[in-house]
């Protein structure tokens, strides 16, 4: 698997895809899988960040999620947001649809 | 159009219900991912950035307009109302929930269509020319041979497992517009001087990290041996191809290591072996019976020009531009072919949406004898118009956003998915192509700047062909930032050659500019009526990269 995170990366976040629809979903503190960024737990750390993809491995989400892996994060005054274009990306939606993915439910929500 | 037979039908209703039983399995959790994820590859499900994408498969890039708004409707019952052409003339759609694939994959097959030979190590969808059986001095329609070739290649017990996919392309014509010297096999159909048909056969062409145009392995093969023929190069490929390395396991790296004398050598040995067999051998019968589903519309006898056309090209300017830019001859009297741009300014390369689809549709049916083809540059043909239709043709497309009079030229950009959606992406290729086209959509500079073919891929893999772009980019990643690396100089047809690299990459900001540099430059250079290519074949890369990179 391509890697998404720095050596020296501070703050990780777990995500993967769900299995039934693909949809892009973050590990969150009580280990369910949710939908948005905003609700997945940071690690800080090296470690922390091992343990923290260490939760996503059980093998009964395999019956939920795809693929998880690490990806860095940036601490952005008191927000926190992905590192990588192609996080951003998986974040939000299609940069070219701005009606389709996640983007498209925040604005209904708006 | 090739109709199925019993056994086309069965082969894919029973793979339908065999999918579907693998897809509860997965949800169940009796199969794991790791289990499942080569079945659902081998039925053209990938897992991307958002979403599952399906990819269908559209042989030799034609369809019925019943295919096609079944399309439409799988845009709107399953997806999010668009589809997307693609390079190898398929279509993929972006947003699928995977547990209905397969209700999607049982309507599909309604309508003669499948995922079979999208994904996986076997041989691909055989692509073809988009102006078959349309265009004049074409040997023999590519889609018959295409269509044997789909018919041996499908579930071919020996080739389900090669060391990495096989694509294999085919043209009956001397202008290549199949990139027939870009694919692991390349098919130029060719009539000798006794009047016999047989076929030139490139091999070991591709893209990807390592480019390569095809080495022509043999002048003409006869036209019963010619699965005999293509079996021994696959077998040869699929016994010494590398499988220890996937990057150097096309059938391209063996051809440059073993070089091509020894594979010449080395396929003609088992040339020799399976045509003494007679196993392969196709009767001429069963051509005859795929010929005949292949026969030309009854075209109506009419003169070779038409008033109806000329006045109206004279009262409508724009319309005057859109047959002057989209609209090639046929080789029937009377008739046209009509390209239909997939790239409008500012729009997504490729992407159709299921309204636009049905439209197209309804003009094939009523106009074009039924027929659609898709073109490896993502764009749509209606192969067979009457040149008194053209306008009216032109004035439905336009009310669908349809009409863009820019083929083959700056703005009519191939783009792979890219960033945006593509799980192995480094950049984004959209956002680009669509800036570019922004940048010159004035037409009539478009026109002045002429031919070229500006080609977008966001990583090495080249789905969106930048090797072969006369002004070919790469997006590539650096520390999870988007970077551009351009080349110059590469070409898909008969006169294949890979683009070269100018230099350092530009970043997200600077890379229209330097697209505008570029274009400057040849504009500034050229003598007479020298195209792009040509004028870069004059002069070369150094005077490109001196304003590229002048302080």
């Amino acid at each position: 698997m391509a890697q998404h995170s720095s050596k020296g990366a501070r703050f990780q976040a777990v995500t993967a895809n769900r299995l039934s629809d693909g949809e892009v979903v973050y590990l969150t503190p009580d280990n369910q899988w949710a939908e948005t960024f905003a609700a997945a737990d940071i690690s800080d750390g090296p470690e922390a960040g091992d343990a923290l993809l260490a939760r996503a491995l059980p093998a009964d989400f395999e019956l939920h999620v795809l693929e998880p892996y690490l990806f860095e994060v940036l601490q952005d005054a008191s927000h926190f947001k992905p590192a990588s274009v192609r996080e951003i990306i998986r974040a939000a939606g299609p940069t070219v649809r701005l009606d389709l993915g996640k983007q498209d439910d925040a604005k209904r929500e708006s | 159009m090739y109709r199925y037979d019993e056994f086309d039908h069965q082969l894919v209703s029973e793979r339908v219900k065999q999918f579907r039983g693998q897809v509860e399995r997965r949800v169940s959790g009796e199969l794991s991912e790791d289990a499942f994820k080569p079945l659902r590859l081998m039925n053209g499900v990938y897992l991307q950035l958002h979403a599952y994408m399906l990819r269908v498969a559209i042989p030799y890039g034609t369809l019925s307009s019943k295919q096609l708004r079944m399309q439409a409707h799988i845009a709107r019952k399953y997806d999010r109302g668009y589809g997307h052409f693609t390079t190898r003339q398929n279509i993929q759609f972006n947003w699928p929930a995977l547990d209905k694939i397969p209700d999607l994959l049982e309507e599909l097959a309604t309508v003669e269509m499948h995922a079979i030979q999208t994904s996986g190590n076997c041989i691909r969808n055989v692509t073809s020319d988009q102006y078959a059986a349309a265009i004049d001095g074409e040997v023999e329609d590519p889609r018959i041979i295409s269509e044997i070739i789909r018919q041996w290649s499908t579930f071919h017990p020996e080739f389900t497992y090669l060391p990495r996919k096989f694509k294999i392309a085919v043209t009956g014509h001397d202008n290549d517009r199949a990139a027939i010297k870009l694919h692991d096999i390349g098919i130029v159909i060719k009539q000798n001087e006794l009047g016999d048909v047989g076929y030139e056969i490139h091999v070991g062409g591709g893209q990807g990290r390592t480019p390569f145009i095809a080495k022509k392995m043999a002048d003409f093969v006869p036209k019963a041996q010619l699965l005999a023929y293509l079996e021994a190069v696959m077998r040869v490929y699929n016994m010494l191809g590398r499988r220890d390395n996937s990057y150097k396991a096309r059938i391209k790296i063996m051809v440059h290591e073993t070089g091509e004398v020894e594979m010449r050598r080395l396929i003609e040995a088992e040339f020799a072996k399976i045509d003494a067999s007679q196993m392969l051998a196709v009767p001429p019968a069963e051509i005859d019976r795929i010929s005949a589903y292949f026969a030309s519309p009854e075209f109506e006898t009419l003169p070779a020009s038409s008033d109806v056309l000329e006045a109206a090209k004279t009262q409508d300017a724009d319309f005057a531009r859109w047959v002057r830019a989209n609209v090639v001859a046929h080789k029937q009297d009377g008739y046209a072919i009509v390209n239909i741009s997939l790239k409008p300014i500012g729009g997504v390369p490729g992407d159709a949406s299921d309204v636009q689809m049905e439209a197209v549709a309804d003009l094939a049916e009523r106009y074009s004898f039924d027929e659609i083809r898709v073109t490896h540059e993502q764009n749509l043909v209606l192969p067979h118009i009457r040149l008194d239709d053209l306008k009216t043709v032109y004035d439905a497309l336009h009310a669908h956003d349809l009409a863009t009079a820019n083929l083959g030229l700056i703005s009519d950009t191939i783009a792979c998915p890219g960033l945006d959606y593509c799980n192995l992406a480094n950049a984004r290729s959209i956002p680009l192509a669509q800036e570019i086209s922004e940048r010159f959509a004035d037409l009539d500079r478009q026109y002045d700047i002429g031919e070229l073919k500006i080609k977008i891929s966001g990583c090495i893999n080249a789905c969106g062909h930048h090797h072969v772009g006369h002004i070919g980019i790469l997006g590539v990643d650096k520390k999870g930032t988007e970077f551009y690396q351009i080349s110059l100089g590469g070409s898909a047809d008969e006169n294949a050659s890979i683009g070269k690299i100018t230099g350092r990459a530009f970043t997200e900001e600077t890379i229209v500019d330097a697209i505008e540099t570029v274009v400057t430059t040849y504009t500034d250079m050229r003598e007479g009526s020298e195209r792009f290519i040509d004028t870069y074949r004059r002069v070369g890369l150094d005077p490109f990269k001196e304003r590229l990179y002048a302080e």
